[in-house]
C-alpha cells in the first residue's frame, strides 16, 4: 500500500498562499514567548538566522554547532552569490520568473508553493543583509550590482566578491551574537547532536556531546529545529567541509522523520580535480567563472599537447556546441554530465585525465586583465595556491564534484517534519530545489527559511505549546536516548580492528560516486547496495578508534558520522533505484532520449519520495508526496 | 616523494605538561596539503592504536578560519596570505624538519595538542560587533547608495576569517587587528555608523576583559594575517576609540 503525504499547502492562488498563511497563523504574545524554549541545531545561514530572529522575538534559544565558533558553519564557503528577484537590472525579472526558473531548474520535481515563496521572500533578504552591513558589490553609482548564474537568462545574483557566503554568514552570525549578548541565546559551540528525544511522539530535546570534554548532555525544549546543512560529504571527496555530516537528520530519521529524495545530489561542474589518493576534499571554483570562462576539451582523444598549443579548430567547446542558448551557463547537472561524457570518452585532461579546461583567454583579450582580476581575482589566487598554476597564462583544469544535497528531511509547507515539533530548515530539508538546485538559490533558501518563514510557522506551532511546561530532562526517554548513544560510542571503541573511520569513508564515497553519482543504472545500484552492506559489516568488525569517550577524540567523532553515512548510502541507492526516470541531477542510464538527454516520466514519477525508517537500513518504507502543479504545466526542460 | 621530519607539540589538556614529539614521514607528496600530510601521519598513528594529533580544521579551503598552527614559528606557515589548510607541501623540501605548535595566547586556552579554544573572539563580537537591526526592519536596499570604493574598503576589513593568527603572532597576544577589522567595516558603512561610538568602547573593553594584550604597533599581525588585513584598521580603531571617549566626556 502506498502512503501519501499531505504538505498542508494553504488555499488560494499561488501568489497569495504565503500572505494567506501569515494572515491566519497563530500568534504568541510577547509575554508568553519568554516561557518557551527552542533548540536550533546548526549555525549556518539557516540556523543562525532562525536563532537570531526567534531570540529577537523573545523566545529562549539554544544554539548548537560542532565547529569551535558559529561563524565557521559551512555556509561560510559559498562563493558565487545569492539570488533575488529585485529586477534592478530592468531585464524582465520578477517573482514569477524566478519561481519558474527555479521550478524548471529543478526539473519540475519541487513543490510549487514552496518554490514560489522562496522567490517571493528573496528581495527582503537583500534588504536584511544590506542593513546588517554585508558589503555587497556596488556599481560606481553606489547601487547594488548583479551578475548572472547558470540556468537563467536574467542577472539576479547579488555577490560580495567571491565570498558571498562568508559575508552573509557573518551578518547572521553577528545577529546571533547580539542575541547571545542579550542572554536570549545560549550558545553551545563544539557540541554535536547525537540523538533526538521524543516524548509521547513529540520532539522534546536532544542528546549532545561536548566535543571538548566528551561529556554527554541533555537539552530539552518546546520545539527542535534542525539546520544541520547538507551531507554531500558522504562521497568523501566533495566541496563540503570535513565535519559536514548527516548525523543530526539521520538520527531524527531513525526516530520517525521521513527522508525525502535522498539520492538527489548536485555534482558541481567547476571544482578542482583530484590529484592523488591522499586528497581530502575537492575545492569548488565558483560557477560565476562560467560567465567569462569557456569550457573545452581537445577534439581528439589522448591529445597530449599543452592547452595553449592546441589550435582553436582542434578544441571542442562542447557546451556551446550542444546548448547554444545557454552555452557555458547551462545548468549544473547538464554541465557536469557533459564533462563526465567527455572524460569517459577519453578526452579528459590533466595527469589523471579527469578534468576539462576552463579558459579565460578570450575574456582576457576582450576586457583586459584588470577587469578579470576585479571579477575573479580571489578565485585565480586560490587556484594558484592549490595547484601552483597561473590561470591568467593557461586555462584552469576543472572537474565535477559532489556539492549539494537536494534531498533531506521531508517537511511540509510549515517546514515541519513528520515528527511533531521537529522542524528542518536550510540544506537539511528537501523542500525547494527539486531534482536540481540552481546556483545562488541555496544561500537564499537557508536565509529565507531562517529569517522569514520559520519565525511564522514555528510560532504557529508554539502557540499550542504555551500550556505545556518546560521539558523534563530526567524523563525516561532522555535516559534511554543517552544510554543508546553512549553504548554506540563504546562499541566503536571496543571494536579494535585495523581500519580507520576515514578509510571506510573513502571506500564508501568512491563506491557511491561511481554507482550513485552523475549517472546511475539498475545494475550499478543493485551492486552498490550489496557492496555497501558488505562494507557496513566490515565497519562493525574492523573499525579502529583509539582513546576513549571522555575526552577530545576526533576519531570517535568521525566514526559516528561514518556509521550514519553507511546507512544513508543504502537509502540513497534504494531511492535512486526506485525512480525509474531521469530528472535533474538524477540520471538513470536506462531512461534517456536518443540524444542522451534526461527522460522524465511525469505520469509515474511526479512525486517526492519520502522514506520511513523501518527497523533497519535495508527495508525502508516508501511514502509519496504527489506534486501538483496548479500554475504551470511541466515542460521538457530544454536548454538548447 | 619527500621525507619530512616533524616535531609536533603534544599536550593532553590545558592542565598537563606538553612537549614536542618527533615523527618521520617517508612518502609525502609535493601536491599534498599540509593538513593532508597530518592526516597521513594520523592514519599511521591510529593504525598503531596510538592517539592521533588533534588539530582544528573544517572547510580546508581557507575561509572558515578554523585551522591554524604555528609552523616553524610562523602562524599558518611560510606562505604569505595563506591559511594552514591552503599550504601545500611543495613549499617544503625533501629532508626538512618542521616544527608544529598550537597558537599560543592566554586568551586561547589549549584543548589538546594543536587544538585551542578561541571563544574569546566570539565574545568580542558579541559585545558590539554588529548592526542592531532586527529581522524585518530593513528598508529597501538601494535607498542608501554606497560608493563602490567604500563598499570595497569595507569588504577588505570584513574579509577577516577569525582564525586568531594575529593574536598568535603578536608578542603581546593582542587581538587588536581582529577587533579593529570589524569596527572599521561597520564604521565605513552608513548602516553601521550610527553605533560606532558605543561599539568601539564596548569591543575594546571586551578585548581587555578576555585577557588579550595591548597593541604596541609591532605590525607582526599584518604580516602573518592570511587575509592581508591592514594595520590601518588598528589606527582607525584607536582614533574612533579616542574620539568616542572625548565626545562622551563632553
Ligand atoms: C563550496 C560551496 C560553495 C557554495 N556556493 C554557493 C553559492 O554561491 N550560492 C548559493 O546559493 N549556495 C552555495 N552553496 C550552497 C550553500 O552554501 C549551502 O546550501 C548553505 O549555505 C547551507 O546552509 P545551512 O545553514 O543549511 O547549513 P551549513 O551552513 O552547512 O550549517 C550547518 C550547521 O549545522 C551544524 N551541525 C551539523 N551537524 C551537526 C550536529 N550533528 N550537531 C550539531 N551541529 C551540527 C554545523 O556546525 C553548522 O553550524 C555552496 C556550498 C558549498 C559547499
Ligand atoms: S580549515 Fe577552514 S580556513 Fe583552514
Amino acid at each position: 500500500m502506498e502512503n501519501h503525504l499531505n504538505a498542508k499547502i494553504p488555499e488560494g492562488p499561488l501568489s497569495e498562499k504565503w500572505s494567506n498563511y501569515k494572515k491566519e497563523a497563530k500568534l504568541v504574545s510577547p509575554n508568553n514567548r519568554k516561557k518557551l524554549e527552542v533548540i536550533v541545531v546548526g549555525t549556518g545561514l539557516a540556523g543562525a538566522s532562525a536563532a537570531a530572529s526567534l531570540a529577537e522575538m523573545g523566545y529562549n534559544v539554544k544554539s548548537f554547532c560542532f565547529q569551535d565558533s558559529p561563524r565557521r558553519a559551512h555556509s561560510v564557503a559559498a562563493q558565487g552569490g545569492v539570488n533575488a528577484a529585485k529586477n534592478y537590472k530592468n531585464d524582465g525579472d520578477s517573482v514569477y520568473r524566478m519561481f519558474y526558473d527555479t521550478l524548471k531548474g529543478g526539473d519540475f520535481r519541487s513543490r510549487e508553493a514552496n518554490t514560489y515563496r522562496l522567490a517571493e521572500c528573496s528581495a527582503n533578504l537583500i534588504d536584511q543583509a544590506t542593513a546588517q552591513g554585508v558589503p555587497f558589490a556596488r556599481e560606481y553609482s553606489g547601487y547594488l550590482r548583479n551578475r548572472s548564474f547558470g540556468g537563467v537568462q536574467v542577472s539576479r545574483t547579488f555577490y560580495a566578491r567571491g565570498q558571498t557566503g562568508q559575508q552573509l554568514l557573518l551578518g547572521s552570525y553577528q545577529a546571533l551574537m547580539r542575541q547571545v549578548n542579550t542572554g536570549k541565546v545560549n550558545l553551545y559551540a563544539r557540541h554535536e547532536m547525537l540523538d533526538l528525544v521524543l516524548i509521547e511522539g513529540k520532539a522534546k530535546g536532544i542528546i549532545a556531546r561536548n566535543l571538548d570534554t566528551g561529556k554527554m548532555e541533555r537539552h530539552g525544549a518546546h520545539a527542535v529545529v534542525l539546520a544541520s546543512g547538507g551531507f554531500g560529504k558522504i562521497y568523501y571527496l566533495s566541496t563540503l567541509a570535513m565535519g559536514c555530516n548527516a548525523s543530526a537528520i539521520w538520527r531524527a530519521h531513525r526516530k520517525g522523520a521521513f527522508m525525502a529524495n535522498p539520492s538527489w545530489t548536485q555534482i558541481h561542474p567547476t571544482c578542482l580535480p583530484q590529484s592523488g589518493e591522499y586528497q581530502s576534499k575537492l575545492t569548488l571554483m565558483s560557477e560565476s567563472l562560467r560567465n567569462d570562462g569557456r569550457i573545452w576539451v581537445p577534439r581528439d582523444k589522448n591529445d597530449t599537447r599543452k592547452a595553449n598549443d592546441i589550435p582553436e579548430e582542434e578544441r571542442d567547446y562542447y557546451l556551446e556546441r550542444k546548448y547554444p542558448a545557454f552555452g557555458n551557463l547551462a545548468p549544473r547537472d547538464i554541465a557536469s554530465r557533459s564533462a563526465k561524457e567527455q572524460i569517459d570518452e577519453g578526452k579528459g585532461v590533466g595527469v589523471l585525465k579527469n578534468a576539462v579546461y576552463l579558459d579565460f583567454s578570450r575574456a582576457l583579450k576582450e576586457y583586459g586583465k584588470d577587469i578579470i582580476e576585479e571579477r575573479y581575482g580571489n578565485l585565480f589566487t586560490m587556484y594558484k595556491k592549490i595547484t601552483g598554476i597561473d590561470a591568467y597564462l593557461e586555462p584552469m583544469k576543472i572537474s565535477p564534484a559532489a556539492h549539494f544535497s537536494m534531498g533531506g528531511l521531508w517537511v511540509d509547507y510549515e517546514l515541519m517534519t513528520t515528527i511533531h515539533g521537529l522542524f528542518a530548515i536550510g540544506e537539511a530539508n528537501f523542500s525547494d530545489h527539486g531534482a536540481n538546485r540552481l546556483g545562488a538559490n541555496s544561500l537564499l533558501q537557508a536565509c529565507v527559511d531562517g529569517y522569514f518563514v520559520l519565525p511564522y510557522t514555528l510560532q504557529n506551532f508554539l502557540a499550542d505549546e504555551i500550556k505545556n511546561p518546560k521539558t523534563d530532562i530526567h524523563h525516561p526517554e532522555f535516559d534511554k536516548a543517552e544510554e543508546a548513544v553512549k553504548n554506540q560510542l563504546e562499541e566503536f571503541l571496543a571494536t579494535k580492528g585495523n581500519k580507520t573511520a576515514e578509510e571506510f569513508h573513502k571506500l564508501l564515497g568512491s563506491e557511491l560516486y561511481d554507482k550513485c553519482g552523475l549517472s546511475r543504472s539498475r545494475e550499478g545500484l543493485e551492486k552498490a547496495i550489496e557492496n555497501i552492506r558488505e562494507l557496513r559489516k566490515e565497519f562493525k568488525e574492523n573499525l579502529i578508534v583509539p582513546g576513549d569517550a571522555s575526552e577530545v577524540n576526533s576519531e570517535l567523532e568521525k566514526a559516528g558520522r561514518v556509521a550514519d553515512y553507511m546507512e544513508i548510502a543504502e537509502l540513497m541507492c534504494i531511492d535512486a533505484l526506485q525512480r525509474e526516470e531521469s530528472c535533474g541531477a538524477h540520471f538513470r542510464t536506462e531512461y534517456q532520449t536518443e540524444e542522451g538527454e534526461a527522460k522524465r516520466d511525469d505520469a509515474r514519477f511526479s512525486y517526492s519520495s519520502a522514506w520511513e525508517w523501518n527497523k533497519n537500513p535495508a527495508t525502508p518504507i516508501l511514502n509519496k508526496e504527489t506534486l501538483i502543479f496548479e500554475s504551470v504545466t511541466p515542460s521538457v526542460r530544454s536548454y538548447k | 616523494m619527500m621525507k619530512i621530519h616533524l616535531k609536533i607539540w603534544r599536550q593532553k589538556n590545558s592542565q598537563s605538561k606538553g612537549g614536542f614529539k618527533e615523527y618521520t614521514l617517508d612518502d609525502v607528496h609535493q601536491e599534498m596539503s599540509f593538513l593532508e600530510m597530518l592526516d597521513m601521519l594520523n592514519i599511521k598513528l591510529v593504525k598503531k592504536a596510538e592517539r592521533p594529533v588533534e588539530f582544528d580544521h573544517d572547510c580546508r579551503e581557507g575561509i572558515c578560519g578554523q585551522c591554524g598552527v604555528m609552523i616553524n614559528g610562523i602562524a599558518h606557515g611560510p606562505l604569505k596570505n595563506t591559511t594552514t589548510c591552503q599550504l601545500h607541501m611543495r613549499s617544503f623540501n625533501d629532508g626538512d624538519t618542521i616544527y608544529v605548535e598550537p597558537f599560543k595566547a592566554s586568551a586561547f586556552p589549549l584543548v589538546r595538542d594543536l587544538k585551542i579554544n578561541r571563544s574569546s573572539l566570539d565574545n568580542i563580537i558579541s559585545s558590539g560587533g554588529y548592526v542592531s537591526v532586527d529581522t524585518g526592519q530593513a528598508p529597501e536596499a538601494n535607498t542608501i547608495p554606497i560608493a563602490n570604493e567604500i563598499a570595497e574598503a569595507a569588504f577588505d576589513s570584513a574579509a577577516c576569517i577569525g582564525c586568531g593568527a594575529c593574536v598568535a603572532s603578536c608578542k603581546n597576544s593582542s587581538a587588536a587587528l581582529f577587533t579593529s577589522a570589524k569596527i572599521t567595516q561597520l564604521e565605513l558603512l552608513p548602516q553601521g555608523q550610527k553605533e560606532t561610538r558605543k561599539r568601539v568602547v564596548a569591543m575594546v573593553n571586551q578585548m581587555e576583559e578576555e585577557g588579550f594584550g595591548h597593541c604596541t604597533n609591532t605590525e607582526a599581525c599584518e604580516v602573518e594575517c592570511p587575509e592581508d588585513i591592514s594595520v590601518l584598521n588598528i589606527a582607525r580603531m584607536n582614533y574612533e576609540y579616542n574620539k568616542s571617549k572625548i565626545l562622551r566626556n563632553k
